[in-house]
């Protein structure tokens, strides 16, 4: 990995020597991530592949400024990540929709913090429903929707904000196969309409070779990097492609490793 | 409630007031709730059997405990002790006084009044100090210790205070329920705060949120039903301080009937006025699981008891 510290302002995300330590200065203090570097260009879709408790999550969240960085800097489009922004959106596993607004009130909750009128707000919520196909679905209430519906408004919640980046922690890891399978396809639609960068993290290693431009892997806490795999397939992908199967077979292998050391260290941890 | 928000203003207020304006009951909740009388109905009427039975075997005194066929057919009788010019207004007699049933009306909503002035007094303070803790970390620091440590003291101990500060009359009782929820409530709105699911809290921050905003638009509105749950606890609370408080001298209030009832030992009206705080118990419950069912459209019904 180069460590230069030139930033260049082509890329959406530069992190260089990023670090995070929880609850620092105190007896529970534990060092979750480590010495990452990552550019991500913009459009790009970079997916986050390891075992857990490595500091997917806790990576998004520096990015997306919820959290400080305790070493090392992100900068973003140039400029050093200081807190939250529009610009960053994030989406979670489970559904993080307001359960006491509507569909489209949710969608446009953005907007009605900076202020904009209803006018404004129904236009832009029914502009980011339709991107995801629930025009029908907007004054219906979060509770009366599937999961795989709930994301699909969490994701035009997101869009809505025109974010230069998307930041993903597993949100179809509550859905059942043939959800997710939906999902990975309107993501693709969503991600290519929008030419915002995508940083996903997964469990799944099938999601990474569908989706990804390219694949992190991280290595067992603390969270470093151990390589980052290209993915080299065109789109429209097809699964079952000997190229699809070859870099299956290598993530796996990659992630078996870490994964083997995670647990060991658990249960070290037991005694 | 249009507070939650601000600038979410009319389309929410409309919506609002559309929820608030009564319904057609629909033919089903109709049936359900005719259900839930006749429980209610069979579970008293259980209850007044089993006492009326061991009146029967001669194993309760009815002058001790007069079962209810006793001390409700004795209402006329009784109503006169709600009377209470006869005690307490010298130099009016019974004849200028007002009728029985207009001074049990008078008695009832007097009580009745000092509960809901307390709750809601209570639930304003309480929630504007746990919300503030929150907010503010100096706030936080100074208030917190104080508010834990006097949670613990049981509100009979500060009747003297009551009466040092506020004499007699409403004030003491208004106090007495206030300061009887108060502490609780503040440590309720505190825990519920510290609860709200961390995503929508970030997914606000990341839209952009002000710490202000994340109060208004997510933290409370999220705080909502659970806080609603604690007014409902509260409201049985409020009803058991009040008596204690009322007899401080109150004029009109249940309290003072029941005192006076222990003093002329008379069982009958002892029991009459448990009946209706029973009542009256169940009567503010029931308005206020109403403005709960309204104010929290969102939540879907279902729960515990649904999903068994
Ligand atoms: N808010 C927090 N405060 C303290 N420690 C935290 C916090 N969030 C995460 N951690 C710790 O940081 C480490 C990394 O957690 P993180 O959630 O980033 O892992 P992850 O890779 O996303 O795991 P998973 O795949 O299970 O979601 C863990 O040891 C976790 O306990
Ligand atoms: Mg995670």
């Amino acid at each position: 990995m180069p460590s230069d510290y030139r930033f260049s302002s082509r890329d959406a995300v530069v992190c260089r020597g990023v670090g995070k330590t929880w609850a620092p200065d105190t007896p529970r203090a534990h060092l979750a991530l480590t010495g990452i570097d990552l550019d991500i260009r913009p459009g790009e879709f970079v997916v986050l592949l390891g075992p857990s408790g490595c500091g997917k999550s806790t990576l998004l969240y520096l990015i997306a400024g919820l959290e400080d960085a305790t070493e090392g800097v992100i900068n973003f489009f140039g400029d050093p990540v200081e807190g939250p922004s529009s610009d960053r959106s994030l989406i979670f596993q489970e559904s993080s929709l307001y359960p006491w607004l509507t569909v489209w009130e949710n969608v446009a909750f953005g907007l009605s913090i900076r202020g904009a009128s209803r006018e404004e707000r129904r236009a832009a919520a029914l502009e980011a429903l339709r991107e995801v196909g629930l025009v029908s679905a907007m004054d219906k209430r979060p509770d009366e929707l599937s999961g795989g519906m709930r994301q699909r408004v969490a994701v035009a919640r997101a869009l809505a904000m025109r974010p230069k980046v998307l930041l993903m922690d597993e949100p179809f890891a509550a859905l059942d196969v043939q959800t997710r399978q939906k999902m990975q396809d309107f993501l693709q639609d969503v991600w290519r309409e929008s030419g915002a960068s995508v940083l996903f993290v997964t469990h799944h290693i099938d999601e990474a070779v569908a989706l990804s431009d390219r694949v992190v892997v991280f290595t067992s806490r603390p969270g470093r990097i151990k390589t980052i795999v290209e993915n080299p397939l065109p789109r429209p992908r097809d699964p079952f492609s000997p190229e699809a199967e070859a870099l299956r077979r290598q993530l796996t292998a990659l992630l078996r490793d870490e994964v083997d050391r995670a647990f060991a260290e658990q249960e070290g941890m037991g005694d | 409630m249009a507070e939650i928000a601000p600038d979410q203003g009319r389309a929410r207020g409309a919506s609002l007031r559309a929820r608030l304006r009564p319904t057609f009951i629909a033919p089903d909740r109709l049936r359900a709730g005719l259900r839930s009388v006749g429980w209610t109905i069979a579970s008293l009427g259980l209850f007044a059997l089993i006492w009326e039975f061991c009146w029967l075997m001669g194993w309760s005194d009815p002058k001790l405990l007069p079962p209810p066929h006793i001390f409700l057919g004795d209402i006329p009788n009784q109503i006169q002790f709600f009377n209470t010019a006869t005690r307490w207004a010298v130099g009016v007699s019974q004849a200028e006084a007002p009728s029985g049933l207009q001074s049990l009306v008078t008695t009832v909503l007097s009580t009745m009044a000092r509960v809901i002035a307390g709750l809601v007094i209570a639930s304003v303070l309480a929630v504007s100090v746990g919300v503030l803790a929150r907010y503010f970390r100096l706030f936080d620091r100074l208030t917190m210790p104080t508010i834990m440590l006097l949670s613990s003291v049981s509100p009979i101990a500060w009747l003297p205070v009551a009466v040092f500060l506020f004499g007699i009359g409403n004030g003491p009782a208004v106090f007495m329920v206030v300061i009887a929820l108060f502490f609780h409530m503040v440590l309720a709105t505190v825990t519920h705060i510290d609860n709200v699911p961390v995503n929508l809290i970030h997914v606000a921050r990341t839209m952009g949120a002000t710490k202000r905003q994340v109060y208004l638009r997510v933290i409370i509105p999220a705080i909502l039903p659970a806080m609603l749950m604690v007014l409902r606890l509260n409201l049985f609370g409020a009803w058991m301080v009040v008596l204690v408080a009322e007899t401080t001298g109150v004029g009109h209030g249940l309290g003072q009937i029941i005192m006076l009832a222990r003093n002329t030992f008379n069982p009958s009206l002892v029991f009459f006025t448990i009946a209706l705080i029973g009542a009256l118990g169940f009567l503010t419950d029931y308005a206020l699981r109403i403005l709960q069912r309204r104010l929290l459209y969102w939540l879907p019904e279902k729960g515990t008891r649904h999903a068994l």
